[in-house]
């Protein structure tokens, strides 16, 4: 077999806090392989550090990494710019998605799919391409013209994301808590869209804490996350019995931190 | 109409060959050093009689220097600016006006680089660097006259506009600029060639902007500008003035007037984006009046410079009358843009409202200046003023000077905003973590900050300036 998709090896990483002026160690040796194929998902009690593990594979300015190691596709990301790591096919769907103001998000997607494809995209060739994904996450055009984030709601912020994700059809697609926010109604539309998106040469890697997401988009593997590791892992009905017994019960006194 | 032009062009001619005759005038420096300085009466009488000019305006341009060499300079800024301007040097500026380079090949280097990069056309840009009057949108401008000259618009440039509606002119030149009200305005007075004369007769709609320089004869924008627009009853206009590429002036200091004049129900818009090269020292006094439900509106651009200072002002004088000023100034590393804006109310059921957006860049240094007056009885009055400063780094500099003056109590609302800002890394890791550059998010985050500027110009002006910002910012990152 070929190498995974993504490759983690007792990942270590700090993060800088601003108001303290220190490095936190946050991740403490995470280990994960993700392969092409395959949906994974992530959970694991809030502060366990899931959203840093993403940003850490993102390469969040503020976000270290301390020990380790981490390839995608193979190659060591570590001094990868962001940019470099998207346009090589990772992406984030944010939990907090950033607001940048008279940024029209039309003009922010087409500069980002340029991007990824280090080409110019022909505004015909573009604008067929956006009208589909639009259509399909039934967002409507004026949104186009709006700021990128700017006062969005936090359903409209998430449905963003993935419009991003479907435009820029990244490798390894991260989403970050996407389902919070989302009414019942939007939720299974993003989440069966996210599972049509889903094929043999991409992967996914969801952070949730709800069950119901996972029966949306069917799960290859579940991890738990605890105090900067990953503690457990399993198939999908590894996240049922979170559902039913909670976290605590599942593993123990430990996880309660 | 062009047999009247080649004797326009013939006139020139003859003036700038008389000149050299007369006063032995080269562009070579030795001469300057050897010759009598600064403006005299003597010379602003030659200037006046080889133009031809009716007596009322070499009276102007006299007392007008008398009050220039009696006036004190301005004091509300360092007077380390002023140190600069060598006044001795203006008998060179007063007679050349702006000189143009007459070959393409003596634009310098870095300026026909900057052209290349922004993609201007050849022809505008032999148009621009001066290279001849043979622009090739000038048959597209001789339709535009033609349908304008039907409806009895006036679009000239101000020596023309001298000779052909005197009358007009005098009613009212200096109106709402009297030749004192800086040493500045007085120097332009006495001085001026250049600018443009605009006059819209009542209830005339202009639908596309008039730009300066389709202009018969059209200079580029003078040392001296002189500008006077009148927009009738109910008519309508936008002008525009300058362009985005840079203004390469040999001379050192550009000192316009611009006086704005709004009837009854009139639309006035002037729009201007400046980008002169950065020794130039720019100081312009830019003022409207705003009469009976009409409404006048400033948007100024001013990129390049080493000191811009420029307050445009608009004089609320009837109820109902509203003014606006959106402006936008790039402070690079030398440089200072002092801008800002005035409003005057001085009737009830007058409302204004003033954005400025300021970014300062590798050690520049942009500051808002500002002031709102509510006259006595000026009841009913709403303003509006927002001005945000971004910073791209952490020794560029930005300040802020509002001056509010309100003396009427009824129902007057004043809304005073300011903002200083930087780009945060999390803006800029958001959008690198969708493959966009580093260089590339930080332009996409400072275009949208200027957005509100941007959407109110003609589409090929707002790409224009996009493009220009980026090349501001261009090499400024690691
Ligand atoms: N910039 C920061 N400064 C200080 N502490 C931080 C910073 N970023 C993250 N942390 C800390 O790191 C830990 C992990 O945070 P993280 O956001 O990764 O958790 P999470 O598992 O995503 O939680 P949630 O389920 O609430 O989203 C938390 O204790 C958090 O407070
Ligand atoms: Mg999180």
């Amino acid at each position: 077999m070929n190498s995974p998709l993504l490759e983690l090896k007792g990942l270590c990483s700090t993060v800088f806090s601003e108001d303290t002026d220190q490095q936190i160690p946050i991740l403490k040796g995470v280990d994960l392989a993700i392969n092409k194929g395959e949906i994974h998902v992530l959970m694991g009690v809030n502060g366990s550090g899931k959203s840093s593990l993403a940003h850490v594979l993102m390469g969040h300015p503020n976000h270290q990494i301390t020990e380790g190691e981490a390839r995608f596709d193979g190659t060591p990301i570590q001094d990868m710019e962001p940019d470099e790591r998207a346009r090589a096919g990772m992406f984030l769907a944010f939990q907090y998605p950033h607001a940048i103001g008279g940024l029209p998000v039309g003009t922010f997607l087409k500069a980002a799919v340029e991007a990824r494809r280090s080409e110019e995209v022909p505004f015909r060739v573009f604008k067929r391409e956006l009208d589909a994904a639009l259509e399909k996450l039934g967002i409507s055009k004026e949104f186009l013209g709006r700021s990128l984030n700017e006062g969005f709601s936090g359903g409209e912020k998430k449905r963003n994301e993935i419009l991003q994700m479907h435009l820029l059809k990244p490798t390894l697609a991260m989403l970050d808590e996407t389902d919070s926010g989302l009414d019942v109604d939007a939720l299974k539309k993003v989440f069966h869209d996210v599972r049509e998106f889903a094929n043999q040469d991409n992967a996914l890697l969801v952070i949730t804490h709800y069950d119901r997401v996972l029966d949306y988009i069917q799960p290859t593997h579940v991890h738990i996350m605890s105090d900067g590791r990953i503690v457990k892992s399993g198939g999908a009905d590894l996240s049922k019995r979170i559902d039913e017994e909670g976290f605590e019960a599942v593993l123990g006194v430990e996880a309660s931190v | 109409m062009s047999s009247e032009k080649t004797e326009v062009d013939f006139d020139v001619a003859e003036i700038n060959k008389d000149y050299e005759r007369l006063y032995g005038f080269h562009t070579n420096t030795d001469y300057l050093k050897n010759s009598t300085r600064g403006v005299s009466p003597d010379i602003i009488r030659q200037i006046s009689k080889i133009k031809n000019e009716p007596e009322w305006m070499l009276e102007f341009r006299l007392s007008s220097l008398e009050i220039f060499n009696s006036m004190p300079d301005p004091t509300w800024m360092d007077g380390s600016v002023f140190d600069e301007i060598n006044y001795e040097d203006l008998y060179y500026y007063a007679s050349a006006g702006d000189k143009k380079y007459n070959d393409w090949n003596d634009v310098p280097e870095d300026i026909k680089d900057t052209f290349e990069r922004l993609g201007v056309p050849e022809a505008e840009r032999k148009f621009l660097a001066g290279v001849s009057a043979q622009f090739e949108s000038e048959v597209v401008y001789h339709h535009l006259q033609e349908e304008l000259e039907k409806k009895g618009v006036i679009f000239l440039d101000f020596d023309t506009g001298v000779q052909k509606h005197g009358d007009l002119i005098r009613k009212y030149i200096a109106k709402l600029v009297p030749q004192g009200d800086n040493k500045f305005a007085a120097l332009n007075s006495a001085c001026w060639s250049g600018g443009s004369f605009v006059y819209i007769p009542p209830g005339v709609k202009v639908e596309i902007p008039l730009q300066a320089y389709f202009r018969i004869n059209a200079e580029s924008i003078g040392q001296f500008e002189r500008t006077i627009i009148i927009a009738d009853k109910g008519s309508s206009v936008h002008y525009i003035e300058g362009c985005t590429a840079p203004t390469y002036s040999k001379t050192a200091f550009h000192t316009g007037v611009i006086e704005l004049f709004a009837e009854e129900d009139a639309y006035l818009r002037y729009t201007t984006i400046q980008n002169w090269s950065t020794n130039v020292l720019n100081l312009v006094t830019q003022r409207a009046i705003a009469k009976k439900n009409a409404t006048v509106e400033w948007m100024d651009g001013n990129l390049g410079a080493k000191t811009t200072m420029k307050y445009p002002a608009v004089y609320l004088a009837e109820p109902g009358a509203r003014g606006r000023v959106v402006s936008i100034g790039y402070a690079n590393k030398g440089q200072r843009q002092d801008a800002g804006a005035k409003m005057i109310h001085a009737a009830p059921h007058t409302t204004s409202s003033i954005t400025a957006k300021s970014i300062s860049h590798n050690g520049g240094r942009s500051s808002y200046r500002g002031l709102i007056k509510v006259n006595k009885g000026a009841s009913h009055v709403k303003t509006d003023v927002e001005c945000d400063a971004l910073l791209l780094d952490d020794f560029s500099e930005s300040d802020t000077y509002p001056t509010i003056d309100v003396r009427e109590r009824k129902d007057v609302s004043v809304m005073h905003e300011a903002t200083v800002g930087k780009v945060s890394d999390e803006t800029i890791y958001y959008l690198k973590s969708r493959g966009i550059k580093e260089e590339d998010a930080l332009l996409m985050v400072v275009n949208g900050f200027i957005q509100e500027f941007t959407r109110e110009l003609p589409m090929e002006y707002a790409v224009e300036l996009n493009r220009l910002i980026a090349l501001e910012m261009e090499g400024s990152i690691g």
